[in-house]
């Protein structure tokens, strides 16, 4: 029986539109064989809370580049929260200072994505979180 | 090189260039491929199978008279300030007046940058440039909820003339030019600067600056869009219409390269898809029935500087020759003042590395030198933590001094295009040139850029290419220093952080502006513009009318979002 694909939700949350990284990691993701969605730009926390409630997905990978972080993560987490969407797992991409990343994996952020990361180590990254 | 790409190199036979079936080498050349350099290959295979700039084009071992048949220097190259402007706009460039260094600066409330700006020209820079906070690009008040998180981040936060009569106090108008990064909402931002102008008693005829007012290379690149690109055009044009008529010396737009190239470009997109928008404007204004040279030499230019230096040089001085042939044969121009492409630069975001951020000081300055030697007529340089966060002042004034070390220590502005007559230089420029004329005449044939933007073809074109660049860093076929290759453990740098209380500060300051103002005149003011919109009018008078009664940003662009709707794009993965 062929394996259930990985269902991914990439979210560009904020007013923010540079949308490069996000699309590099959809298509990464999608040609290392995972369901990708892209919410496409300017999504609120609800949108993504929602979506990812609809589509059903294991992983949420955010793309914040603006600085907002600090304020739409612990949205989202909070809103997936009540939404009962314990198991999903959340990463974050983006320009995130090293010294904000203890408080966003305290509120449940599985990893941070700094600049320069590898495709593949996100796609190990998922491999691993997801199979167990 | 990594030692992974060094085992997989092969040995190549001495072929000519690919890029010229037609090249004739001389017999000289000839005698020594075959004697010295075929030897050398035999025994001592080169680094790698082929060389490629950072945007992938393929650069040859050697050029030579051989590469440059048919051209022509005095057709081709001729002299600067003369057309085809390949060596420049000026006839003496950068011996007559060094370019204006402007560094790009905007976080936090309109006090902070207002500080900023005022240590930024104690320390030598010669001309300002703001930029504004995502909710204003956007058009949303600092106390929109969609502004949350958002105030003050990417840059300082302006909902109303108070904030700007904020921004540029005690900073003389008349005196300073100044360039304002800002897009869907730039009439209204523009109109802000103007009445701060205006209580400062600054002669509109006089004053001077840039608008980036770039709206479509907002669809294809940077997103921060709002209104139907028909529409977001009209502005476009209106802001033309008024600027010719008002303020001759503004650059009433800043048509810009750095964001597609930001995106993922490469150099040759950059420069077709830049240079195709220009032609864009220039027939959107004309179908309005303003005269080409008249509103043309209010048109800039800006463009990236990224790590391939010889690929940007050729891209600077490929834009001059191509814009000077499309105004005199396509647009038949009499005017000299149109058909010299002045440009902005800026040192590429994109290749700054969160990693060892003291390398980004080095990569800078070597795309800061590109620029300089590619002509420009002013220049941002970032900064070395930009990959973290805004810019500390420590490093933002390393930046500035990384161009006047360019300036002064140098030597490389004694002279007009060092570059000049390069077998190299030349060759890439030609290059550079046909490749983008073919993208430029691709979207003639799809009917124009918005005709092309709404197809999503450079949309599409930037994403390949962004993600070639991906897969090839990721394969270490490109090497990034400190990324992929001579990696090292560092410590966190110290950086700027902007904290909530900007958009406290700014939700007060809009709770008390909209207490004091008189509400009837802004609603007044803003049904008319409403009613403006609906017609074909010029609308910057009433922009400009509503911003004077403190309509707030959010309001005015509220207003023209009831009229002309809001774009959302088809997303493209």
């Amino acid at each position: 029986m062929p394996e259930k694909k990985i269902r991914v939700l990439i979210a560009k949350p904020g007013l923010d539109g540079h949308d490069r990284g996000a699309k590099i990691i959809a298509r990464a993701l999608r040609d290392a064989g995972m369901e990708v969605i892209y919410t496409g730009l300017r999504q609120t926390p609800e949108m993504i809370a929602s979506a990812a409630v609809q589509e059903d997905v294991d992983v949420i990978g955010l793309s914040i580049l603006s600085g907002a972080h600090n304020t739409l993560c612990p949205q989202l987490m909070s809103l997936l929260h009540d939404k009962g969407m314990n198991d999903v797992t959340v990463v974050l991409g983006g320009i995130i200072p090293e010294a904000d990343i203890p408080a966003l994996k305290k509120v449940g952020i599985a990893e941070i994505f700094l600049p320069g990361t590898s495709t593949q180590d996100i796609v190990t990254f998922i491999h691993k979180r997801i199979a167990h | 090189m990594s030692d992974d790409s060094k085992g997989s190199t092969q040995t190549v036979a001495p072929a000519e260039p690919s890029s010229s079936d037609h090249r004739k080498p001389s017999a000289k050349e000839k005698s020594w491929a075959d004697k010295t350099l075929r030897p050398t290959l035999a025994k001592n295979p080169e680094r790698q199978a082929e060389f490629t700039t950072v945007s992938g084009y393929p650069i040859q071992r050697l050029y030579t008279p051989a590469d440059l048949t048919g051209w022509d220097p005095d057709r081709d190259l001729g002299f600067p300030g003369e057309p085809p402007y390949t060596r420049g706009i000026h006839s003496t460039m950068h011996r007559g007046r060094l370019w204006t260094m402007r560094q790009f600066a905007g976080f936090g409330a309109a006090e902070d940058t207002n500080q900023r700006f005022r240590y930024l020209l104690s320390q030598g820079q010669t001309g300002l440039s703001t930029a504004f906070d995502l909710p204003t690009l956007m058009g949303y008040d600092s106390d929109h909820p969609l502004s949350e998180g958002e105030v003050g981040k990417c840059g300082v936060a302006i909902s109303s003339l108070a904030d700007m009569e904020v921004l540029f106090d005690k900073i003389p108008l008349a005196n300073v030019t100044t360039s304002m990064t800002i897009n869907s909402p730039a009439a209204v931002i523009w109109a802000m600067y103007l009445a701060v102008a205006e209580k400062q008693g600054a002669d509109w005829k006089k004053i001077s600056g840039t608008l980036q007012n770039d709206i479509l290379k907002e669809y294809i690149a940077q997103k921060e869009y709002i209104y139907p690109p028909e529409p977001s055009m009209r502005l476009v044009i209106d802001t033309f219409e008024f600027g010719v008529k008002n303020t001759p010396k503004f650059n009433t737009i800043s048509i810009s390269g750095y964001h597609i190239r930001e995106a993922g470009s490469t150099a040759i997109q950059e420069l077709a898809f830049t240079l195709r928008d220009g032609l864009e404007y220039v027939e959107w204004g004309m179908r309005r029935g303003l005269d080409v040279d008249e509103f043309v030499p209010q048109l800039s230019f800006f463009f990236n500087a990224h790590n391939d230096f010889f690929e940007e040089i050729a891209k600077y001085r490929a834009a001059r020759r191509i814009w000077h042939k499309a105004m005199v044969e396509r647009y038949k121009s009499q005017n000299p003042r149109s058909w010299a492409l002045r440009f902005h630069t800026q040192t590429a975001g994109c290749s700054l590395t969160a990693q060892q951020p003291y390398n980004n000081v080095v990569r800078t300055a070597i795309q800061a030198l590109a620029a300089v030697l590619g002509g420009t007529q002013s220049l941002h340089t970032n900064s070395l933590d930009e990959a973290w966060a805004l810019p500390t002042e420590f490093a933002a004034t390393i930046a500035l001094r990384t161009q006047q070390i360019i300036a002064h220590e140098t030597g490389v502005a004694n002279t007009v295009d060092a570059l000049g007559g390069s077998y190299f230089v030349e060759t890439l420029t030609n290059e550079v040139e046909r490749g983008a004329w073919d993208y430029i005449e691709k979207i003639d044939a799809l009917g124009g850029m918005v005709a092309a933007i709404e197809r999503g073809y450079p949309q599409r074109e930037i994403s390949e290419a962004s993600y070639r660049y991906q897969v090839a860093v990721d394969k270490k076929e490109k090497i990034i220093v400190g990324v992929n290759d001579f990696v090292t453990k560092e410590k966190p740098l110290d950086i700027l952080q902007i904290d909530e209380t900007v958009a406290v500060r700014q939700g007060e300051r809009l709770r008390k502006l909209r207490a004091e103002r008189s509400s009837d005149e802004v609603a007044r003011r803003l049904n008319a513009l409403r009613k403006a919109a609906q017609g074909s009018e010029n609308l910057m008078p009433h922009i400009f009318d509503a911003v004077k009664s403190y309509a707030t940003l959010g309001e005015i662009c509220d207003a023209m979002r009831e009229v002309f709707g809001t774009y959302e794009e088809i997303a493209i993965t």
